[in-house]
C-alpha cells in the first residue's frame, strides 16, 4: 500500500474507533434516570414530593417489573424515574400513592417507621408506626433512605379481593385500582449530596431472593435523592 | 526424542504432504472473517429461537421479563456459527468423508488476507493474537478510565450505580479473562517454535482455534453491556450472579469460552515444547521464556477446567434453576468460591510467570552477561506454578470457611515468596558488574522488577491472616494485584513488544517514543497505585462508588495519575500504529545482538522458520564467554542430526565449528 | 544469520584500583536498612492502620508494623541494587563488548534461599501466633470458631446483611433488632454475621473486624473494643446495586451507657421485636411458616421472590 493509502486507512480506523467509543459512552454508560427537580417549588422551608408505586411498568420494555413513578412538579404528570432533587435543610412532605399488592418483607424489621417526623407515617390520614407484613397483608413496598435512617413501609390494600384487582396499566390513577395513600415528612440534611433510596420488599419477582430485576435497576425500585440548591 | 528423527517434511501442518493447489475461489467465497460474522449471526438467531422454544413453558422467564436460555443458547450457537463460518470444521468433514485435505493459503508472505483467516501458521496466529490482545487490553483500559472518573467525587455520581458496577465488571473481566493469553497468545505461539528450533507447533488447528475463540469471548463479554452489564465484578460470586439480570449470561459464557481457548493453547504449547525441540535443544538449554510458557501452559490445562465446571453450574443455576450455589436448597456459595479460586489463584500466576520469562530473556541480552543461575530460574518458575495450586483459600480468609486451615494456607502462601525470590536472585546476579544497555525493552524489564517488588511485598501483608483482616477486599488488594499484573506482566509485555516486534514484523518501533512511553508509564503507574495501598488500609473497599470524604484527596490524586497512565499508553498506541503502518522502519537482522535462536533467522522468519531443522550447540545466554559455541548450526550437514542423536548431542559440536 | 560471535570479555574496564561494589553495597544497604527499620517501626508504626480502637485492630497494627519493618530492608536492598546498576554498571560509550560471564554461584544461591526461607517461615510462625492469640484477630471464623476470647461475659451481637443494609440484633437484650450498632468498651464482643440474601461482608474498619455474611451460615468474629468512639462499618463484598453505599457508623460507649442504651432500646422496640422471627443464628425468609391468612390465600409461601418454585421438592 502506498503511504497515502495507509494514512487514509488509519484515519478511517481512528474515526471508527473513537466514534464507536463515544457512541457506547453516550448510549450505554452515562444515561441515568431523569431527575425531577423539586427545589424551585420549595416554600416556607417545605416541599411536597409525590410518588407512586405500581405493580407493572407498561410504559417500558419490562412490563412485568414493579416500579415507582415520580410526579413532575410542573406538569403533574407521572414520570418513569426514581431520581428527585430537593433543597437542603428542608421539610419534605412525601405522598406515595400505593397501587401494588402486599408481599412479605425478607426482614420484618423494615415494617417499622423510622426517621420521619414524629416517627409515624399516615395511611389514608391515620397515623401508623409499625406494620407486620408476615402476619397480615399490609405492606406493598418500602421507601427507605438508609443513610438518613429513614424507613417507611408503604401500606397495601389488605383484602384478598383488592389484591386480586390491582391496577393493571401504569401509571395508575385512583380509578384504575385500589390504592393506599401514604404520607410522611422528614427533614433533609444540611449537607448536600446524593442519598440513595430503595425498597426492602423482595419485589423482583422470579429473581433469586426477589432482589434482582427491578430491585437492582435504577428507575424502578431504587433511586437517588439529590440534596442541593 | 523419537520425534526428532522424523524427516522434516513431516512437520507440514496437517501431518502429511500438502496436496495439490485446490481450485481458487474468489476471496469472498473463501471462509474468512466476513463469513464467520455471517455464521455467527445465523447461529445466534437460531440459538435464540431455540432457547425461546425450549423455555416457552417456563413461568420464571415470563415473570422476570428475561429468558436466559435464549441468550445463552444464542451465544453458544453464535460461537459455533462463527467457527463454522471461519471454516474450522471444513477439514474435519473433508477427512471424515475421505476427501483430501489441501490448504492453499499457507506461506503466502505479504498476503494481508491470511490474518483474517483460520490460518495454521503459528506466526500468523501470533500476529492475530498480538493485535487482538492489544484491542482487548485497551478496551479494558477505557473502562478503567471510567471507573477513575466516577471516583473523583466521594458522593456525586457521574455514572449511575448500575453503570458503575457494569463498568467495574467489564474492566475486571476484560483484564483478568482476556489478558490470560496476553503473553502466551501472541509471543508464546509466535516465538516458542522459533526458540526451540521447530518448523511448526504440534497442533496448529488447536492453536488457530484458540485464537479464533477470543474474539467471540470479547464480543460476548461486551454484549452484556446491552443487557445492563453484570453486577458481580470479575469474580462472579454466587448467589449474586444467580440473582443478576441477563448481562450475567455474557460473563459466564464469555469466561467459559476464553477458558476453552486457553486450554487448547496450553495443550498445544506443552506438546510443542516437549516434543518439537530441535536436536541439541536439551532441557538445560531451553530459553527461560520457553520454561515460562511451559509452566504457564500446565497451569492453563490444570486450573481452567475447574473454572469451566464452576461456570457451567452457574449457568444451570441461572437457567434450569438448579441450586448448586444456594445454601437454602442444599447447595453452597462456598462451592463457587472454592471452584473459582482454585482456578483463580493459578490464574494470577498465569499472569505473572510469562512476565518472569520475558524479563529473564531480556536481561542477559542487555546486561551482556549469561543468566545467573539458570537452574534456579527454572526451579523458581516451577515452584511458583506448583505452589499456586495450594494457596487458593487465602482469598477466603474472612469468609467463614474452616478456620483451622488458615495457618496452613498462610504458610503455603508465604512459601511462594521463596521461588519468587529466585527470580530476583537471578536478576540481581545477572546485573552484577554488567554492561547495561538501556534500551526500551531493558527499561521495561527493570521497571517490571521494581513494580513486582512492591506487588510481592504487599502480597506478604495479604498472606498474613491478621494483617489481611484489614487489607482483605480493600483497595490494598486492588493495588497489590495491579502491581503484580499490570506492573509485572504488562510492563514485561510492553518490553517484549519492543524487543520482539522487529522479529515478528520486521519493523522496529521508534525507540525515542518507546523511552518516553516507558518513563511516563512507570511514573504514572506508581503514582496511580502506590496511594491505593494507603486508601485501602484506611477503609475503602473495592468496587465502591462512595467513599469517606477524608479520602477524596488521595482518590483524586489517583484518578489524575490514572488519566496520565492512560495518556502514556496512548503514546504506545501512536508509536505502534505509526511505526507499523506509516514509518515502517525495516529491521530484518539481529538488532539487539542477541544469542536467542529466534534471532538467528531473518525477520520476519521465512514461512517454515528454518530451512532445515537446526542443531542447537549451546545455550542462549552465553554472553561474554569466549569459549561458547554459536547457539545453533542452521545448516547442519547431512547426517548431523542422526549423529547428534547417536552421540547424545555432545559430539555434534565438533561438526559445526565452521559456522560464523 | 549466524550467532553473533562471542567477544572476549573485556577485563574490568579500567586501570587503577577496582571499586569494591560488594562492600559499598553492603555498607550502604546496612545503614539505610537500619535507619529505615527504625523509622518504620518507631515513627510510622504507631500510626499505621487500623489503629488501636480494639484488641484485634491493635494486633493487626502490630502485624503491619512487624511486616513493614521486615519488608524495609528487602525493598531498600532491591531498589539500591538496581539503582547502583543504573549508576555504575552501564555500558561505556563505544564499548560493544560483553561483560564477564558468571553462570551462577552456588554459595550465593544457597545463602539466598536459606535466608528467604528463614524469613518466610519466621513470618508464618509469627502470623500463626498473631492469629491465635487475639482470638482469630477479628476475622470471621465460621460457625464453629476455634479461637475464642478468654471471657465468660461475651456480648453477642448478630449482624444481618441484606441488600443493602446491615441490621444488628442483640440476643442478650430480648433479641431486639436495630440499624444502630453500639458496643461497650472493654467487653469482648462476638459478631454473629449472617446474610438474608447474597454474600455481604461486615467490615468494622476501626475495630479491625471483617467477616463475610453468607446466606444461611453463621460466621463468628471476635474483638474487644478498648476505648470509646465511633467507627465506620462498610460492606466489603460486592453485593449488588448499592454495595458502594452500604455503610453505617457504630459507636463504642462506656459499659454503663451501653447498658442504658440497650435497656431503653429493648423497651422501645418491644412491639417490633415481637413481630420478628425468633432469634436464631441463620434465617431463611424464603419460607415463612407464620404467614398470615391473606398472603397465604394469595399463593405466597415466603419472601423468596418466587425464583424457586415452592412446589419443587428440595430433595426429590
Amino acid at each position: 500500500m502506498s503511504l497515502r493509502a495507509r494514512v487514509t486507512t488509519l484515519l478511517i480506523a481512528f474515526v471508527l474507533v473513537v466514534g464507536g467509543a463515544v457512541f457506547a459512552v453516550i448510549e450505554w454508560i452515562t444515561p441515568q434516570p431523569q431527575v425531577e427537580d423539586y427545589t424551585p417549588y420549595a416554600s416556607g422551608g417545605q416541599v411536597n414530593v409525590t410518588l407512586q408505586t405500581a405493580a407493572q411498568t407498561t410504559v417500558t420494555d419490562k412490563p412485568q417489573w414493579v416500579t415507582y413513578f415520580v410526579m413532575d412538579p410542573a406538569t403533574h404528570q407521572w414520570v418513569h424515574t426514581t431520581y428527585f432533587k430537593v433543597p437542603p435543610a428542608t421539610r419534605v412532605n412525601v405522598t406515595i400513592d400505593g397501587y401494588d399488592g402486599c408481599t412479605p418483607l425478607r426482614n420484618p424489621v423494615w415494617g417499622r417507621v423510622t426517621g420521619t417526623i414524629g416517627g409515624v407515617e399516615y395511611v389514608n390520614g391515620k397515623p401508623v408506626s409499625q406494620l407486620n407484613s408476615w402476619s397480615g397483608c399490609n405492606i406493598q413496598h418500602t421507601f427507605a433512605i438508609p443513610e438518613l435512617g429513614i424507613n417507611v413501609p408503604i401500606a397495601s390494600p389488605t383484602t384478598l379481593k383488592q389484591n386480586k384487582n390491582l391496577c393493571s396499566t401504569s401509571p395508575c390513577s385512583p380509578s384504575s385500582g385500589p390504592r393506599q395513600v401514604v404520607t410522611f415528612s422528614f427533614v433533609t440534611p444540611a449537607q448536600g449530596g446524593t442519598y440513595r433510596w430503595q425498597c426492602f420488599i423482595p419485589c423482583g419477582l422470579a429473581y433469586l431472593d426477589g432482589n434482582g430485576g427491578p430491585m437492582a435497576t435504577l428507575g424502578y425500585m431504587s433511586g437517588q435523592m439529590e440534596v442541593g440548591a | 526424542m523419537a520425534i526428532e528423527t522424523q524427516p522434516e517434511s513431516a512437520q507440514t501442518p496437517g501431518g502429511r504432504e500438502p496436496g495439490p493447489m485446490p481450485r481458487q475461489r474468489p476471496w469472498w467465497l473463501r471462509p474468512a472473517f466476513h463469513t464467520a460474522i455471517i455464521g455467527a449471526v445465523i447461529g445466534y438467531v437460531f440459538g435464540h429461537w431455540l432457547g425461546n422454544f425450549i423455555a416457552s413453558g417456563y413461568q420464571q422467564g415470563a415473570k422476570a421479563g428475561t429468558n436466559d436460555f435464549a441468550i445463552i443458547l444464542g451465544y453458544v450457537f453464535g460461537v459455533i456459527g462463527w467457527l463454522a463460518g471461519l471454516g474450522v470444521f471444513n477439514e474435519l468433514f473433508m477427512q471424515m468423508t475421505g476427501r483430501r485435505v489441501a490448504r492453499s493459503d499457507e506461506g503466502l508472505v505479504g498476503d494481508l488476507a491470511r490474518y483474517f483467516r483460520y490460518s495454521l501458521d503459528h506466526k500468523v496466529v501470533g500476529i492475530q493474537y498480538l493485535v487482538g490482545m492489544l484491542v482487548y487490553f485497551f478496551t479494558g483500559g477505557l473502562f478503567a478510565m471510567a471507573i477513575r472518573t466516577e471516583l473523583l467525587s466521594p458522593t456525586y455520581h457521574v455514572l449511575s450505580a448500575n453503570a458503575y458496577l457494569m463498568v467495574v465488571g467489564e474492566h475486571g473481566t476484560m483484564m483478568m479473562m482476556m489478558m490470560t493469553s496476553v503473553i502466551v497468545g501472541p509471543l508464546g505461539n509466535y516465538l516458542v517454535p522459533l526458540m526451540i528450533g521447530a518448523k511448526r507447533v504440534a497442533f496448529p488447528r488447536l492453536e488457530a482455534l484458540s485464537f479464533w475463540l477470543t474474539p467471540c469471548a470479547y464480543i460476548i463479554l461486551l454484549s452484556s453491556v446491552l443487557f445492563g452489564g453484570f453486577p458481580t465484578g470479575w469474580t462472579g460470586y454466587a448467589p449474586l450472579s444467580i440473582q443478576a439480570g441477563e448481562g450475567m449470561d455474557g460473563y459466564a459464557v464469555a469466561f467459559a469460552i476464553m477458558g476453552f481457548s486457553v486450554i487448547l493453547a496450553g495443550f498445544n504449547l506443552i506438546c510443542t515444547i516437549i516434543c518439537y525441540r530441535a536436536p541439541g535443544m536439551r532441557w538445560s538449554r531451553l530459553p527461560m521464556f520457553v520454561w515460562a510458557m511451559l509452566t504457564t501452559s500446565f497451569l492453563f490445562v490444570l486450573a481452567v477446567p475447574v473454572l469451566i465446571g464452576g461456570l457451567y453450574m452457574l449457568i444451570t443455576d441461572r437457567t434450569a434453576q438448579t441450586a448448586f450455589y444456594v445454601n437454602q436448597l442444599g447447595g453452597s456459595n462456598y462451592l463457587y468460591e472454592d471452584l473459582f479460586w482454585f482456578f483463580g489463584h493459578p490464574e494470577v500466576y498465569i499472569l505473572a510467570l510469562p512476565g518472569f520469562g520475558i524479563v529473564s530473556e531480556i536481561i542477559p541480552v542487555f546486561t551482556r552477561k549469561p543468566l545467573f543461575g539458570y537452574k534456579v530460574a527454572a526451579a523458581g518458575m516451577f515452584g511458583v506454578a506448583i505452589l499456586s495450586f495450594f494457596v487458593w483459600q487465602h482469598h477466603l480468609f474472612d469468609s467463614g470457611i474452616n478456620p483451622d486451615m488458615r495457618p496452613l494456607f498462610m504458610l503455603t502462601t508465604e512459601l511462594i515468596s521463596i521461588p519468587t525470590g529466585f527470580i530476583y536472585l537471578v536478576a540481581m546476579g545477572t546485573f552484577w558488574k554488567a554492561k547495561l544497555r538501556l534500551t526500551t525493552p531493558m527499561l521495561f524489564a527493570m521497571g517490571m522488577y521494581v513494580n513486582f517488588l512492591f506487588g510481592g511485598i504487599s502480597g506478604v501483608f495479604l498472606s498474613d491472616v491478621p494483617a489481611d483482616v484489614t487489607a482483605h477486599g480493600s483497595f490494598f488488594v486492588m493495588a497489590h494485584f495491579h502491581y503484580t499484573i499490570m506492573g509485572g506482566l504488562i510492563f514485561a509485555f510492553f518490553g517484549a513488544v519492543y524487543y520482539w516486534l522487529p522479529k515478528m514484523m520486521g519493523i522496529r518501533l521508534n525507540q525515542t517514543l518507546g523511552k518516553i512511553h516507558f518513563w511516563t508509564m512507570f511514573i504514572a503507574f506508581n503514582s496511580t497505585f502506590m496511594p491505593l495501598f494507603a486508601v485501602g488500609e484506611l477503609g475503602q473497599p473495592r468496587r465502591v462508588f462512595e467513599y469517606a470524604r477524608s479520602l477524596q484527596t488521595l482518590n483524586d490524586w489517583v484518578s489524575i495519575s490514572a488519566f496520565c497512565l492512560g495518556g502514556s499508553l496512548l503514546i504506545f498506541v501512536f508509536n505502534f500504529v505509526m511505526s507499523t503502518v506509516v514509518w515502517r522502519e525495516r529491521e530484518t537482522g539481529n538488532p539487539w545482538q542477541a544469542r536467542g535462536l529466534e534471532w538467528q533467522v531473518p525477520s520476519p522468519p521465512p514461512p517454515h522458520n528454518f530451512e532445515r531443522i537446526p542443531v542447537v550447540l549451546a545455550g542462549p545466554y552465553e554472553y561474554g564467554d569466549p569459549s561458547a559455541l554459536p547457539v545453533a548450526d542452521l545448516n547442519p550437514p547431512a547426517g548431523v542430526i542422526a549423529g547428534a542423536l547417536v552421540g547424545a548431542g555432545t559430539e555434534s559440536r565438533s561438526s559445526a565449528g565452521t559456522e560464523a | 544469520m549466524a550467532a553473533d560471535a562471542p567477544a572476549p570479555a573485556a577485563p574490568g574496564g579500567g586501570t587503577g584500583r577496582e571499586r569494591n561494589d560488594g562492600l559499598w553495597l553492603t555498607v550502604i544497604w546496612l545503614v539505610l536498612s537500619i535507619a529505615g527499620c527504625l523509622v518504620v517501626y518507631f515513627v510510622w508504626g504507631p500510626h499505621l492502620p487500623p489503629g488501636g480502637m480494639s484488641d484485634s485492630a491493635a494486633s493487626q497494627q502490630f502485624d503491619n508494623r512487624i511486616l513493614g519493618t521486615v519488608a524495609t530492608p528487602v525493598v531498600i536492598g532491591v531498589l539500591l541494587y538496581f539503582g547502583w546498576a543504573l549508576a555504575f554498571w552501564r555500558q561505556k560509550p563505544g564499548d560493544e563488548t560483553d561483560a564477564a560471564p558468571i553462570h551462577g554461584n552456588t554459595r550465593i544461591a544457597a545463602t539466598w534461599i536459606t535466608v528467604t526461607a528463614a524469613i518466610v517461615l519466621g513470618l508464618a510462625v509469627f502470623g500463626t501466633y498473631e492469629l491465635i492469640a487475639p482470638a482469630g484477630a477479628g476475622g470471621g471464623e465460621g460457625p464453629q470458631p476455634i479461637w475464642k476470647p478468654n471471657s465468660s461475659t461475651i456480648l453477642q451481637v448478630q449482624v444481618i446483611g441484606q441488600q443493602w443494609a446491615f441490621t444488628y440484633r442483640y440476643p442478650q437484650f430480648g433479641g431486639f433488632e436495630t440499624t444502630q450498632l453500639e458496643l461497650p468498651a472493654g467487653q469482648p464482643v462476638a459478631f454473629n454475621v449472617t446474610s438474608l440474601d447474597v454474600i455481604h461482608d461486615f467490615w468494622a474498619i476501626d475495630l479491625g473486624v471483617k467477616a463475610d455474611a453468607n446466606p444461611g451460615v453463621n460466621n463468628v468474629a471476635y474483638t474487644t473494643p478498648r476505648h470509646t468512639g465511633t467507627f465506620t462499618v462498610r460492606c466489603d463484598e460486592l453485593c449488588g446495586l448499592w454495595h458502594g453505599a452500604m455503610f453505617d457508623y457504630g459507636k463504642v460507649v462506656s459499659p454503663a451507657a451501653f447498658q442504658a442504651w440497650a435497656r431503653t432500646t429493648e423497651t422501645r422496640l418491644a412491639s417490633m421485636t415481637a413481630a420478628l422471627p425468633p432469634y436464631s443464628l441463620t434465617y431463611d425468609p424464603t419460607q415463612i411458616s407464620t404467614l398470615g391468612k391473606v398472603p397465604a390465600e394469595l399463593g405466597l409461601t415466603g419472601a423468596g421472590g418466587g425464583y424457586y418454585n415452592p412446589a419443587d421438592p428440595e430433595q426429590p
